[in-house]
């Protein structure tokens, strides 16, 4: 199954708004702060960047981050569908440009203000409302069944029932995530820790989720380049090459409610996109120091864990109880935070953090990191990278 | 108070809620290899058949996963509600709400049968409520 993209193209640049709950300006303006820093970051020009990728539900078109930035010539614009299922989707399309040669330099991009402006949280409610979450909404929505939080629940509820699993299992990975962010100065909730008991009394969302089972709703963008590996080698910043980049969907795939296969307890388009990513890249998951699990909402960390085989089926709570998913353990995760800690930027801040650890350049740098898996989001079509030093 | 969204009905999808008007709980069936799904679409995933009916559930399944949604409001629904995946003694499984028993008491496994509830007089949906084994 290998596809021929292990290694034939590298993320070089990485660019950011800060992370809020209300930017105060467009996501237009969003978008080309971002992308800017990023082609900045990258010792890019905008001249040098032919093309430009990112999610099917990002408000900015391409054309108008690229007329913002100047750039003369695009000859690759893409989107990537399925919410944030997409971000290291939006990755593996600008690798295939470059490797292929249909680009030069690559641009990705997510830019919102999905908490001062459309917030995701609130559900699919009412007309007009189904372009967060677009799916077939009629098994759903007549009974109130609406929010991402409920649809994730439903999962996460058969998982406890299957494994044993408790809250105070999901809550740990919380824990980790706010640990992180407590020493990452951009993350939302920098120097705010929190302790299980106050996972445990946070209000109920959707049982059996609580408040702090749930990833923020924040402001902001992320950009990434992405160039050759060839090209990568001569600019300023050690690349952070793609050893390995897929996408993935399986069986009676639906858009966060898969609930009509034999059994609901995984999510087995995470697998294909982990077979894929140890394939093409050659790696085992020893090979990982640290790696960012996408994190909307906790019980898909631990599955997530047991689809890439970091540990077998049923037992994620016993290597999370173990401290292995915290900074010191065998593999840290969200070292910036996740999107509980840090912000909710639709998994693409996750990516840049984890060029950040490759780079050696984390607030919470991991020792002697040559890889690092990235995965997209959960539940839904969803993608992932290895990425690693040159 | 609100009402949720009626379900977009189409060439797929009628039979299921003309047969909830009417009182019964409808499982697509393929005419091909006799395969029923849920929910409906056009086309048998296992021989590829266009051709399809449908068949009358009994209406008694179990609970197969719920979940008990508090936040946030939603149309009018008065909060706690649950909503359960059921899955039906014919092995297909759909979603619908458990009503007639407190949330708390609500678990995995628990034997439900269908209740049809109204919504205006021109659909139905297909609730679930405890039974007795």
């Amino acid at each position: 199954m290998t596809n021929g993209l292990g290694n034939r193209a590298a993320i070089v640049g990485i660019g950011a708004t800060e992370f809020s709950k209300a930017s105060g300006r467009s996501e237009l303006r969003l978008a080309v702060e971002a992308t800017r820093a990023a082609i900045d970051d990258a010792g890019l020009t905008p001249r040098e960047i032919d093309g430009m990728v990112t999610f099917t539900m990002d408000s900015n078109e391409e054309i108008a981050v690229a007329r913002g930035l100047g750039i003369p010539r695009l000859t690759h614009f893409s989107r990537v569908h399925y919410g944030g299922g997409a971000a290291c989707g939006t990755v593996v399309q600008a690798a295939m440009a470059v490797a292929t040669g249909v680009c030069e330099a690559v641009v990705c991009y997510r830019a919102f203000n999905e908490r001062s402006g459309r917030r995701f949280g609130a559900g699919r409610q009412g007309p007009g409302a189904d372009a967060a979450c677009a799916q077939p909404t009629d098994w759903n929505a007549p009974f109130g069944f609406v929010t991402p939080a409920a649809w994730v629940a439903m999962f996460a509820r058969r998982y406890m029932h299957e494994t044993g699993a408790t809250s105070e299992d999901f809550g740990r990975v919380a824990i980790a995530d706010r640990r992180h962010a407590a020493s990452n100065p951009a993350a939302w909730f920098f120097e705010r820790p929190i302790t299980l008991e106050e996972h445990q009394r946070s209000r109920w969302i959707v049982e059996p989720l609580h408040l702090l089972d749930c990833c923020q709703e924040s402001d902001g963008a992320v950009a990434l380049v992405v160039t050759s590996a060839e090209r990568a080698r001569d600019l300023p910043h050690p690349p952070a090459l793609l050893k390995a980049a897929a996408q993935g969907s399986w069986l009676d795939q639906e858009m966060m409610t898969s609930y009509y296969r034999e059994e609901i307890g995984g999510l087995p388009e995470m697998g294909l996109v982990g077979d894929q990513l140890w394939q093409m890249s050659g790696l085992t998951p020893a090979d990982i120091q640290t790696a960012v699990i996408y994190d909307h909402f906790t019980p898909f960390v631990l599955t997530q864990l047991e689809e890439l085989g970091f540990c077998p089926r049923g037992e994620a709570r016993h290597f999370i109880a173990d401290g292995n998913i915290e900074i010191g353990g065998a593999l840290p995760i969200n070292t910036h935070g996740g999107q509980l800690g840090e912000a909710y930027i639709h998994g693409m801040n996750g990516i840049a953090e984890a060029v950040r650890q490759v780079r050696g350049a984390a607030v919470n740098q991991i020792d002697g990191v040559e890889h690092v898996l990235v995965t997209a989001g959960t539940g839904v079509p969803t993608s992932g990278l290895i990425v690693g030093q040159a | 108070m609100a009402q949720p969204p009626r379900p977009t009905m189409n060439q797929d999808s009628a039979f299921f809620w003309e047969g909830t008007l009417a009182g019964e709980l409808r499982i697509q069936r393929c005419s091909e290899c006799g395969r029923l799904r849920h929910p409906p679409g056009p086309m048998c995933p296992t021989c590829n058949s266009l051709e399809w009916d449908s068949v009358v559930a009994s209406g008694r399944g179990e609970v197969y996963s719920f979940i008990v949604h508090h936040h946030p409001p939603v149309y009018g629904l008065e909060t706690p509600f649950a909503v359960a995946v059921v899955a039906l003694e014919e092995g297909t499984r759909i979603v619908g709400n458990v009503v007639g028993r407190d949330p708390s008491e609500i678990e995995v496994g628990m034997p439900v049968e269908v209740r049809f509830v109204p919504v205006d007089g021109e659909w139905t949906l297909p609730q679930w409520q405890p039974r007795e084994e």
